[in-house]
């Protein structure tokens, strides 16, 4: 089995890289490439993204045949997709960081500004926080109830269907956490940086 | 609910800890690599290393010291001291740290915080502000504490906001080193003023002192050398403490 880490260019994914090479150790090859035939061929994919909405998008698009690949891979192959952070949120039909964006449209919804109420939550909402889970996921699975993540974010995924999501975490209001529809899956917190609880949800995707 | 954060701080120098936890346990009581990963295991939320090389041959330390740290540590991992450039950023991502606290080079010219954080995101990029009581106001000091710029903290902490840091940590020059407490005053009134959050460093003798920083002080995290150093509090002690105070933590 390989699973391919997309490298496009976009931020910095050390973390997310070294952390999948722990969980798999030398059972699993964990590929970091845009090469859009190896990525064609992979058993799975992680999806990450660090920076705005539209940067992440932007270097996606740079990347010719990349986005007709990816979504080849989620939407008619099927197979098992990670999103991580921005990574989660190019999921969304739209996204309003520094301008409107075109996402990926993988489940239809919308990526705006988490609400400060006028200063009262700092933003961007960094660090440790629960979450709520919302229903029976495959990468949650074992995770339990309140546990910890990590969170680095000041934009939130809000999805027309109430039912993709399976997590959702408190910061000035609830928003959406983690989504999982049929094959794709998305957290909005770093589970490469959510220490052993963090590489657990890893390991669920590895193992899927 | 968000938690407070605790977040130990090393000083390295030429690729070792300086200070440090002495267990007896520890098969090298220099490596940075270990040290970390006996905080992050007791439960730190973030580890941050103050690069302190002086001389330019040996500043390649650092680099190598991240690596392998963020081979082992799965929380969030700062690395700062001597940051001058976007290169220098870009280097230190890629070998693994999550966050670059930027501090001289911010005050000598902020287009680095705001190229950097356009570039990397303001998620990575944190400003460091070392701030010196003068009077009524408190002014900004480089080169590790040595120059004083004039610059009226408060008001540059706003302009490194604007310039897209993501977090300040905020050291007390008066209070590095003496374990008398962080300066209350001065976190509060740049937490007060700013919209990101603010890491509280400089002083920290006591547990009541990491209290004190977030209650009083309005901060979203609280950094630490010595009292972890040596073994006096473990992070577990320390999060329990705040527990019982009524701080949010993760335990």
């Amino acid at each position: 089995m390989n699973v391919t880490i997309v490298d496009y260019k976009s931020g910095n994914i050390s973390s997310v890289i070294n952390s999948f090479k722990e969980v798999a150790q030398n059972k699993v090859k964990i590929e970091v490439t845009s090469d859009l035939n190896k990525i064609k061929l992979s058993d799975k994919v992680v999806l990450p993204g660090q920076g705005s909405f539209k940067s992440c998008t932007d270097a996606l698009n740079r990347i010719s045949g990349l986005v007709e690949t990816i979504n080849d891979f989620a939407i008619n192959s099927k197979k098992p997709i990670l999103g991580i952070c921005v990574g989660l949120q190019m999921f969304a039909d739209v996204g309003y960081e520094e301008t409107e964006t075109k996402g990926l449209g993988w489940i239809p919804g919308k990526v705006i500004k988490i609400d400060n109420q006028n200063g009262k939550y700092k933003l961007p909402h960094i660090g440790w926080n629960e979450i709520n889970i919302m229903k029976d996921s495959k990468i949650l699975k074992d995770i339990d109830d309140k546990s910890h993540m990590y969170f680095v974010h000041s934009y939130e995924f809000i999805p027309n269907d109430k039912n993709t999501i399976s997590a959702t975490t408190n910061y000035s209001s609830n928003h959406v956490c983690a989504v999982e529809k049929e094959n794709i899956f998305g957290t909005q917190f770093h589970p490469e940086k959510s220490d052993k609880i963090g590489l657990k949800i890893i390991g669920n995707f590895i193992n899927l | 609910m968000l938690k407070n954060r605790i977040i130990p701080c090393l000083d390295v120098k030429n690729g070792r800890v300086v200070k440090g936890i002495n267990f007896i346990d520890l098969k090298d009581a220099g490596d940075p690599v270990e040290q970390a990963k006996i905080y992050s295991d007791s439960g730190a939320d973030e580890i941050c290393f103050l690069d302190i090389t002086a001389s330019n041959e040996n500043r390649e330390t650092i680099y190598e010291v991240v690596e392998k740290t963020s081979k082992k540590c799965f929380v969030p991992l700062t690395v700062g001291g001597g940051v001058r450039s976007i290169e220098d950023i870009n280097k230190l991502l890629n070998c693994g740290a999550d966050k670059v606290s930027i501090n001289t080079a911010a005050v000598q010219n902020s287009k680095v915080v705001v190229d950097s954080s356009k570039k990397f995101g303001s998620q990575c990029i944190v400003v460091a502000i070392d701030a010196k009581q003068n009077g009524k106001n408190w002014e900004i000091f480089t080169h590790g504490g040595r120059n004083n710029t004039g610059i009226d903290a408060i008001e540059y902490a706003k302009k490194m906001e604007e310039c897209g840091a993501g977090e300040l940590l905020v050291t007390s020059m008066d209070r590095d080193g003496t374990q008398v407490g962080y300066d209350i005053e001065l976190m509060s009134k740049i937490s007060s003023k700013v919209n990101i959050p603010v890491i509280a460093s400089g002083g920290v003798g006591n547990l009541d002192h990491l209290v004190e920083g977030i209650k009083l002080g309005k901060a979203s995290a609280v950094l630490a050398a010595s009292i972890f150093h040596y073994g006096k509090h473990s992070i577990k002690e320390a999060k329990e403490y705040l527990d019982s105070k009524g701080i949010p933590v993760r335990i």
